[in-house]
């Protein structure tokens, strides 16, 4: 892979509320190469969203604050940058698409006069240089008569032109680094093959690393090549794209995995749910999170969390279950027998 | 004799502007569907936002008036049912909707929501209902001390077993799944379409499961029919239409969900639709998807083609509304490029 262009160390981003203190991210760590597109899967609130609004330093304070942890871009501490500093970075280093089109867009705007702004911005050219470039954007993403849907409102684009104009914003000063939240959720899913089918032609054009957060493994197994699994605010797993799926390590991934119908089974079998309920942020074990819903749970998950495990190259697992007994585990798991090869 | 046999199905809602609220359009959210539910089977209804599938469900239960079409339930047309014998009626059709945030009323205790039908039709005494609404909650996985609190106490997954127990409540024989799954989480989802099953085993439910998610709708049903623009363009054994599609945009959907599996989603094709769905205040005329369609021929203007079989390795219960179908025959796949013999315009067209 190329360059890198983000290492994220120990991050932990707490909100402090009067209910108590949410551990919504707690000690994650990852890297992000050039042309590399890193899958952040997890369900909600497991803090996938809480760590890439921290990367962009978009965290509301108060409540909310990075509490630990070095996220560096290149060479640059993105934590120690001042305010002026950090607004030159958002969109033109990092730029990200939000999960709702519909909501991320201003209504009483062009949706020229959004893309444009950033051009401004970041670049300083004049309105009508800016405005041209919009127009020659929003065609790269596949709107047709980018000419004249630049000086329409975003009420009059369909949920998937609004997707690809929130794109062509985000890619409009040629960031290093394009997080996608959710990008399709909220579309169809013919319309949700066009907007990533536009995520992957813009990655390779402009050479940039992509992170997807996302709840959906089809999407990941689509154009992820390494997958990072978050539960209750904490990396339980991370790994290659083939090794996630076909070596996975941690119980809750193989939850996921079990939970999920596939569209090519040829025999139905029944899926297999992860039990319980997902953990309530302010009341976290001081362990693994996973505990509870766990069905290979030990007494020391409850108090401790588990050290990093390498099981492989860039593949790490937090469990305390050993690994000759994780593999037998797994093994007698009906589900996981459909992804080995 | 199927337990639920819809045709001709119509629904149109007015569209009133000014200050006379004269009618100035319609939207075409449900446009002569068809099909029938046999008794134990799930038929899924699966398409796009604005395909008319959660107005399909809610027009069988005559939760919304059907614009025109017949609906007929173990033989009684549902149509003609005066509003007490659609009271009735109800005790066997029963719906569980999508949002269990919006479906279940902030202000009800559960034993209250679960236990409302029973009231409603006067069924047993106070304590028998009580009884039955303990048995209820813990039918779906919850138990009789849930029974006093309110819905803001528990968690998505939890509401959605809620309504499941209001649905279950007056032992229906036919149960609408408008979107049962798809507000939940990937583990949350997967425990409620494992107790859906277990459900049906258990009381020999009927249902008809809606939702947009392909792999979903596969996975909890037995025929699956495809919808866009308020028809139905296809319909089949679920397992079929995932190895004989024959619909072009059937094709299309199938090749746009993608597969938890790095491998097999490398060696994927995917069929990429231009543009968006036109809007239903105004179809395409002829054929719904001939504007989208790689297919598309003169003919696919003129009408809309009725539901057919193309037989061969797909069999005679495998239905298409196409001119120019895939073809199965002996393992051969092919499209002709003459029209099909056996596709009609349809008579509602």
């Amino acid at each position: 892979m190329g360059e890198r262009l983000l290492t994220v160390d120990g991050l932990s981003t707490h909100f402090f509320t009067y209910a108590g203190v949410v551990k919504a991210v707690n000690g994650v760590s990852f890297t992000l190469d050039r042309k590399e597109t890193l899958g952040i899967v997890g369900e909600s609130g497991s803090g996938k969203t809480v760590a890439a609004l921290s990367l962009m330093r978009l965290i509301p304070d108060p409540p909310g604050k990075v509490v630990e942890g070095t996220l560096m871009l290149g060479d640059r501490d993105l934590r120690t940058l001042s305010d002026e500093e950090m607004r030159k970075v958002r969109g033109n280093d990092i730029a990200m698409v939000f999960q709702d089109p519909m909501t991320s867009l201003n209504p009483v705007l062009k949706v020229g006069d959004q893309i444009a702004e950033a051009i401004i911005l970041h670049q300083g050219r004049t309105k009508a240089e800016a405005w041209k470039m919009s127009a020659e954007l929003l065609n790269r993403v596949g709107i047709p008569d980018a000419d004249k849907r630049i000086s329409h409102y975003p009420f009059e684009f369909s949920g998937g032109m609004r997707q690809r104009a929130m794109i062509a914003m985000a890619i409009s000063c040629n960031p290093d680094i394009l997080i996608a939240d959710e990008p399709t959720t909220a579309l169809d899913v013919t319309i949700q093959a066009q907007i990533i089918e536009v995520i992957e032609e813009m990655q390779q054009r402009y050479e940039s690393g992509v992170i997807l957060i996302t709840h959906d493994l089809g999407v990941v197994a689509e154009i992820a090549d390494k997958v990072m699994v978050m539960y209750g605010g904490r990396t339980v797993e991370y790994a290659g794209i083939d090794e996630i799926f076909y070596n996975p390590h941690h119980p809750y991934t193989w939850g996921l995995l079990g939970s999920l119908p596939r569209l090519d089974e040829i025999e139905k079998t029944r899926l297999t749910p992860i039990k319980g309920q997902p953990p309530d942020l302010i009341a976290l074990p001081s362990g693994c999170p996973f505990v509870g819903r766990c069905a290979y749970e030990r007494t020391e998950c409850r108090d401790e969390w588990p050290a990093l495990e390498i099981v492989g190259p860039d593949h790490g697992v937090n469990c305390w279950i050993p690994e000759d007994q994780r593999r037998e585990f797994r093994a007698a798991l009906p589900h996981f027998q459909e992804y080995v090869r | 004799m199927s337990l639920l046999e819809v045709s001709g199905l119509k629904k149109y809602f007015p569209i009133r502007t000014g200050i006379l609220k004269r009618t100035t359009g319609q939207v075409y959210a449900v446009d002569g569907v068809g099909f029938s539910v046999e008794k134990g089977e799930t038929l899924g209804l699966v398409g796009e936002s604005g395909c008319g599938k959660s107005t399909t469900g809610r027009a069988v239960l005559r939760l919304i008036a059907p614009t025109a079409g017949t609906i007929t339930f173990e033989g009684t047309d549902i149509m003609a049912a005066s509003r007490s014998e659609m009271q009735r009626l109800r005790r066997d059709m029963q719906i569980i909707f999508q949002d269990p945030y919006a479906s279940l009323n902030p202000r009800m205790r559960v034993r209250d929501i679960v236990g409302e039908s029973l009231k409603i039709h006067d069924i047993g005494t106070e304590a028998e209902r009580k009884k039955r609404v303990f048995e209820l909650l813990e039918t779906v996985g919850l138990s009789a001390e849930h029974a006093e609190r309110y819905p803001h106490e528990f968690s998505g997954g939890q509401r959605q077993r809620i309504g499941i127990a209001r649905a279950l409540a007056l032992k229906p024989k036919l149960i609408i799944c408008d979107e049962p799954v798809s507000a939940l989480d990937v583990s949350i989802r997967a425990q409620v379409i494992n107790l859906l099953e277990d459900l049906q085993d258990e009381f020999d439910l009927t249902y008809v499961f809606i939702a947009h998610d392909l792999s979903v709708v596969k996975h909890a049903s037995d025929r699956v029919a495809v919808m866009y623009l308020g028809k139905i363009v296809e319909i089949s054994d679920s397992a079929l239409l995932y190895d004989y599609p024959q619909h072009p945009y059937s094709e299309a959907l199938l090749s746009a969900v993608p597969i938890p599996d790095p491998t097999t989603e490398r060696a994927r094709r995917r069929i990429i639709l231009e543009g968006d769905v036109p809007s239903p205040t105004n179809p395409p005329k002829g054929c719904v998807f001939h504007p989208r369609c790689p297919r598309a021929q003169e003919i696919c203007t003129t009408a809309m083609p009725a539901l057919s079989s193309t037989g061969g390795d797909a069999g005679e219960r495998h239905e298409v509304a196409c001119y120019f179908p895939a073809r199965f025959i002996g393992g051969e796949r092919s499209v002709a490029s003459e029209p099909f013999e056996g596709a009609t315009p349809s008579a509602s067209a």
